[in-house]
């Protein structure tokens, strides 16, 4: 800004240079998710069949498969959502629609904050803790049981490394981004729409259920779905909790050992063998389609359902 | 307008018709009790994590038979050896800089490259180039951190650092490093994106008024005045990338040896918990309670941060209005 009003040659080579090296980044970030998705197709897509997707692990690369692993993904994230996204909005509701300013309401939103910069493999060693062991109570004995393994809904205590373990454990992950982002899609709904409600004498409650949670509800959505796409690739906390298993067969009830598809990429990954190299390939591609359909649900949301809301 | 007012007042007049007056305050209290115990969980969930911490990080350093354990030595030991040897030794730092050896080369790749796309989103790109740039970016933002490991170890190494130089093994750091780099890339880059829209048109339109070039306007202006955001950006994509466990652990290697040589295989403090839950070593014994010990120093390093990240936000944020 310096010099004369019109800009120079060289301010103006400058500003070409840079705009090189801004489309330079920019591609070298494009080129690499490409090379990525290029040379795991490569490598995966001849493994991938209707038999990879139907089969049980093995030792032998060309009969395994990730029926397990799928299954018990499904479980597990069914779990965790069911628990995350309830829990996440009401937290949010009550610190964006209740909570008046106030000191304890700053601590707490830092804690949020702050819980959702810890490593997940931390919530793992939690979770150990707390749920799969229940903090060394009742061990030793039997474990206190409810119900019959034949029913889904078995329950144990403590629960040990279980589906309904392992979507506790999820759910501690995602909990903080699921809280963070429903506050902020309450926080855009605009202040007038509360303050009509109000007037019209309704209570605090009546305006978050009739207005402010309708109006919000597209975006928490979206917010919802990408926070599930980062638990479906989680695989770090879950092994804590449970190591790797090699399991036959697919989860039947809460009490089910289970294992997940990151888990299995990853043990497949760590092999020496370039077969089960493939087969890992295979696996992030059945990985990456799932993610790309719940990625593609939140974007059909977002344009289909968020109407504008103006103050 | 008269007429959706009066429509929505009827519908929430009719719906939300309170029951008596005195049913409908304890219901209201009730919903609010119950919201406000869902708030505190997450208040319990910090306080489980530093008991369960500093309860078995106490167990390592209390254990009976090793006297060779201490909290200064821990801290300052330069030997990492659990598993090896008949004298096992527990000293921190060779962890710690491994963590900090990927992190620094994840920073150096990711945070330049980041800031420059979030520039390039912000200030130059076309509504139609950024809304598909923005989706790439989120697509990458979601891929498993384990895919980014597996991309590591069969494609960075074997066919981006393996032909530049001889020195590169199968594990090294510098390939861990690149792919958290990648990870953290999406992170930096929309989160910088978003402070830099966040400075106000005016400041770019009067620095034009004043004969600047595009590159003035953006380097000179709209960074510095998004600054605040975008070094919180940068620390968060960090703290990420000190916690990330699925990539290291499957390409920096399993050696805990203090070098800054990037070709060197590193372990890392993530990478040395997934070796013990995997089940390297038995549930009782001290290799095992080490990885608390490690585990507490990876949360106070990341609590650090992030606390670091929220002061910097709150203090030196610009308010423009």
């Amino acid at each position: 800004m310096s010099g004369s009003v019109i800009p120079t040659a060289r301010r103006l080579l400058a500003s070409r240079l840079f705009l090189t090296l801004c489309l330079a980044a920019t591609t070298i970030a494009i080129l690499l998710l490409g090379a990525l998705l290029v040379s795991i197709a490569i490598e995966g897509l001849g493994s991938l069949s209707w038999r990879f997707l139907d089969s049980f692990a093995s030792r032998k690369a060309a009969q395994a498969g990730i029926k397990a692993p799928l299954l018990g993904s499904v479980w597990v994230c069914a779990i965790c959502a069911l628990i995350a996204v309830p829990m996440g909005i009401g937290t949010a509701i009550y610190l964006e629609e209740f909570a008046k300013r106030s000191r304890i309401k700053r601590l707490i939103q830092l804690n949020v904050s702050n819980l959702s910069g810890v490593p997940s493999i931390v919530y793992g060693i939690l979770a150990l803790a707390a749920f799969v062991r229940f903090f060394g109570m009742g061990s030793g004995d039997e474990p206190w049981t409810l119900g019959n393994p034949e029913s889904f809904w078995y329950l144990q205590c403590p629960l040990g490394p279980s589906v309904l373990a392992g979507g506790f454990t999820l759910a501690l992950v995602i909990l903080p981004i699921m809280i963070i982002a429903s506050q902020e899609a309450l926080r855009a709904v605009p202040q007038s729409l509360r303050q009509g409600a109000l007037a019209l004498g309704s209570t605090r409650w009546q305006v978050v259920r009739l207005v402010t949670l309708p109006a919000a509800m597209p975006t928490i959505m979206t917010g919802a779905i990408l926070a599930m796409s980062r638990a479906i690739g989680e695989a770090a906390p879950l092994l804590v909790i449970g190591g790797f298993l090699l399991v036959f067969q697919t989860p039947t009830n809460l009490m089910s050992d289970f294992t997940v598809l990151p888990l299995q990429i990853f043990n497949w990954a760590g092999r020496p063998q370039e077969d089960f190299h493939k087969l890992a390939a295979a696996a992030i591609i059945v990985q990456l389609v799932v993610l790309v359909a719940f990625n593609s649900i939140a974007i059909v949301i977002r344009q289909k359902l968020q109407r504008p809301l103006q103050s | 307008m008269t007429s959706f007012a009066a429509r929505s007042a009827g519908e929430i007049a009719q719906r939300g018709r309170p029951h008596s007056p005195l049913r409908r305050r304890w219901s209201e209290k009730t919903i609010r009790a119950i919201l406000f115990l869902l708030t505190l969980l997450t208040v319990v969930t910090t306080v489980a994590i530093i008991t369960v911490l500093a309860t078995e990080t106490y167990g390592f350093f209390t254990l009976a038979g090793h006297p060779e354990i201490s909290l200064w030595g821990f801290f300052t030991g330069e030997e990492w050896s659990p598993l090896l040897g008949a004298e096992p030794m527990f000293g921190v730092l060779p962890l710690v800089c491994g963590t900090l050896l990927v992190t620094a080369i994840a920073g150096v790749f990711a945070l330049p490259i980041g800031l420059l796309t979030a520039v390039y989103l912000s200030e130059y790109a076309a509504p139609r180039t950024r809304t598909i740039l923005k989706a790439a970016l989120e697509i990458l933002a979601g891929v498993p951190t384990v895919v980014y490991g597996f991309f590591a170890l069969t494609f960075i190494t074997p066919y981006l650092l393996q032909p530049l130089s001889s020195g590169f093994g199968a594990y090294n750091a510098m390939s861990a490093g690149i792919a958290v780099g990648i990870m953290i890339l999406p992170i930096v880059c929309s989160l910088s994106e978003d402070a830099l829209r966040a400075v106000p048109q005016s400041l770019r339109d009067g620095a034009y008024a004043l004969g600047s070039t595009k590159f003035d306007v953006s380097a000179k202006v709209v960074v510095p005045a998004g600054l605040s955001g975008v070094i919180a950006a940068f620390l968060l994509a960090l703290t990420r990338a000190i916690g990330e466990t699925m990539i290291v652990a499957l390409a920096a290697g399993g050696l805990a040896q203090m070098t800054a040589n990037p070709a060197a295989q590193v372990q890392t403090m993530t990478a040395y918990m997934v070796q013990i839950f995997l089940g390297d070593a038995p549930a009782a014994g001290i290799e095992y309670k080490s990885s608390y010990a490690v585990a507490f120093t990876l949360f106070l390093i990341t609590f650090a941060l992030t606390w670091t990240g929220a002061i910097v936000l709150k203090r030196y944020r610009e308010e423009y209005e």
